[in-house]
């Protein structure tokens, strides 16, 4: 059953039938999909979410979509696992990662397309399509093949090979644009109005959007119906930061957070804050591209459009539509936003990798090094119940950490491995380590 | 015929510049203001542009020489 109740302008609040839109006709504000939430409230419980699949169709009522036969490849549900020796190498003692990286096409982009795939097919369409630098493109490819409907992807030219093939696999139509950045984004911009497919991020975008909800709720299930005092979150578009932040709110305002009472959701479902949510939203971008960050340092309303150069691609987000809507989040939830120094983009997945085991992508290492800079800063306290969201998996962006490749090279004999294992723990012992 | 939306972001001096006017008034293009934030240093201009396909990328192409920013409406299109 969907609960949804069509399509309403964020800025001049016009309602639109629930279809394939995503901008209003009038003011050109953002779409964005409106709930009965009354009736929902009626039928969600704690108990009916745990009767549900592992996956993020487990929180069906809140999506915007009909959940009976969703395109569905077991996103979601990933684990919130407690980070003790990050924690311990950081001074903070309540410190989780969401990890999300280990989502079936390895980023969290399988939650908002599983939700706008879904939704594809109901409005029967017969392409599935998107403009990605990788992750989208693979999660795209992925869920269509999985719908058994077509997909185009359109990838830059100058792609990097594991991305390249990591989407290719699932036999989308591939299209490598020849341009820089801003021509890529207007030729695909201009396919989007000239042929009739679903483009994820841009004609469902209103439903896409509303699957990173889900990592909100699982984060809020998974500590046991309660919300961390901090979340770091990696920022793009901006989308996710505000869905993660509405769906702690939904949850609240329904009545599923431990002690806390239901309320109402008041006039603008978009913006509702129930009082018992607390959690302070932090916002994290490369330097390389962080417009928001720069836009909140500086007091701004406005976010000034930036072109993106930087290493974490998958952030590479310089015209940030949500950009304002995270604005307010920051500004409601007393957060902060931090722009990662490029160098440390790669230090934060090593220091992820090297302390918890996971290996993530940039976007991973934005965010990790942001974590390190609000302990340090004291913005998060050592006993804070802090939460650090990991998107995507570092096998997309190998090339980033290749330094990091670095073997002992020796003949093959006991002596010649005697002698290597020697000097490395020699040279180990200098910089606070051995074997 | 066709239409197309825009963003066009103004920042510093550019803010005081009628580029809008200018760009109705030399390109056979009708312009429609349709949201807009401009503040003392910055500002946004959400247009709808009503002309010959070719004609207003040729509009567009001047606008961008002027230094205002031109972005499609929805933001950028291209995710990670």
């Amino acid at each position: 059953m969907d609960f949804t109740q069509g399509l309403k302008c964020r800025e001049c609040a016009r309602e639109y039938p629930g279809e394939a839109l995503n901008v209003c006709d009038y003011c050109f504000g953002p779409l964005e999909v409106i709930y009965d939430y009354s009736t929902i409230a009626e039928v969600i419980s704690r108990d009916r979410i745990a009767q549900g699949p592992l996956s993020i169709w487990r929180y069906k009522d809140l999506l915007p979509a009909d959940s009976t036969d969703p395109v569905d490849i077991n996103a979601g549900y990933t684990p919130l696992l407690k980070a003790r020796n990050l924690g311990k190498k950081l001074g903070l003692r309540n410190l989780y990662i969401k990890n999300d990286s280990v989502n079936p096409s390895f980023s969290f982009k399988d939650r908002v397309v599983s939700v706008a795939a879904t939704k594809a097919v109901e409005f029967g369409f017969d392409t599935l399509a998107c403009a990605s630098t990788g992750n989208l493109a693979c999660s795209v490819a992925a869920h269509a093949a999985r719908a058994g409907i077509r997909s185009v992807v359109f990838i830059p030219s100058d792609l990097e090979r594991g991305k390249v093939i990591g989407a290719a696999v699932y036999g989308p139509t591939m299209v490598s644009v020849e341009g820089n950045y801003d021509e890529v984004n207007r030729l695909c911009s201009e396919v989007a109005d000239n042929y009739h497919w679903a483009f994820v991020n841009i004609n469902m975008r209103p439903y896409y959007a509303e699957g990173s909800k889900t990592l909100g709720y699982e984060v809020a299930e998974q500590l046991g119906w309660r919300l961390p005092d901090h979340v770091v979150i990696p920022s793009a578009s901006g989308a996710m930061f505000t869905k993660i932040w509405k769906g702690f709110n939904e949850l609240a305002c329904l009545g599923l957070l431990e002690g806390v009472a239901s309320a109402s959701f008041g006039p603008d479902q978009n913006t509702v804050h129930h009082p018992a949510v607390v959690t302070r939203m932090h916002l994290t971008q490369a330097a390389g591209c962080s417009p928001i960050v720069t836009a909140w340092n500086s007091g701004q309303t406005h976010v000034l459009p930036v072109r993106p150069n930087t290493v974490a691609k998958s952030l590479a987000i310089g015209n940030p539509a949500d950009g304002i809507y995270a604005l307010r989040v920051l500004k409601v939830s007393e957060g902060t936003a931090y722009a990662v120094p490029e160098p440390d983009v790669a230090e934060g997945i090593k220091l992820l990798a090297e302390t918890e085991g996971i290996f993530t992508e940039t976007a991973g290492g934005v965010v990790i090094s942001g974590l390190k800079h609000l302990a340090e800063s004291g913005a998060i306290k050592p006993d804070d119940l802090a939460v650090a969201y990991i998107t995507g998996n570092g096998l997309k962006t190998l090339e980033v950490v290749s330094d990091t490749v670095n073997p002992l090279r020796i003949k093959p004999s006991m002596r010649a491995f005697e002698a290597a294992l020697k000097e490395h723990n020699q040279r180990a012992a200098g910089n606070g380590g051995s074997l | 015929m066709g239409k197309q939306r825009v963003k066009l972001t103004f920042v510093g001096n550019l803010v005081k510049d009628p580029v809008i006017y200018q760009l109705g008034r030399d390109f056979k293009i009708v312009t429609n203001i349709r949201r807009a934030d401009v503040q003392e240093d910055m500002g946004w201009v959400m247009l709808e542009l009503d002309g010959e396909d070719a004609e207003i990328r040729r509009g567009l192409a001047w606008v961008r020489t002027t230094g205002v920013r031109v972005d499609l409406v929805s933001g950028d299109v291209i995710e990670g």
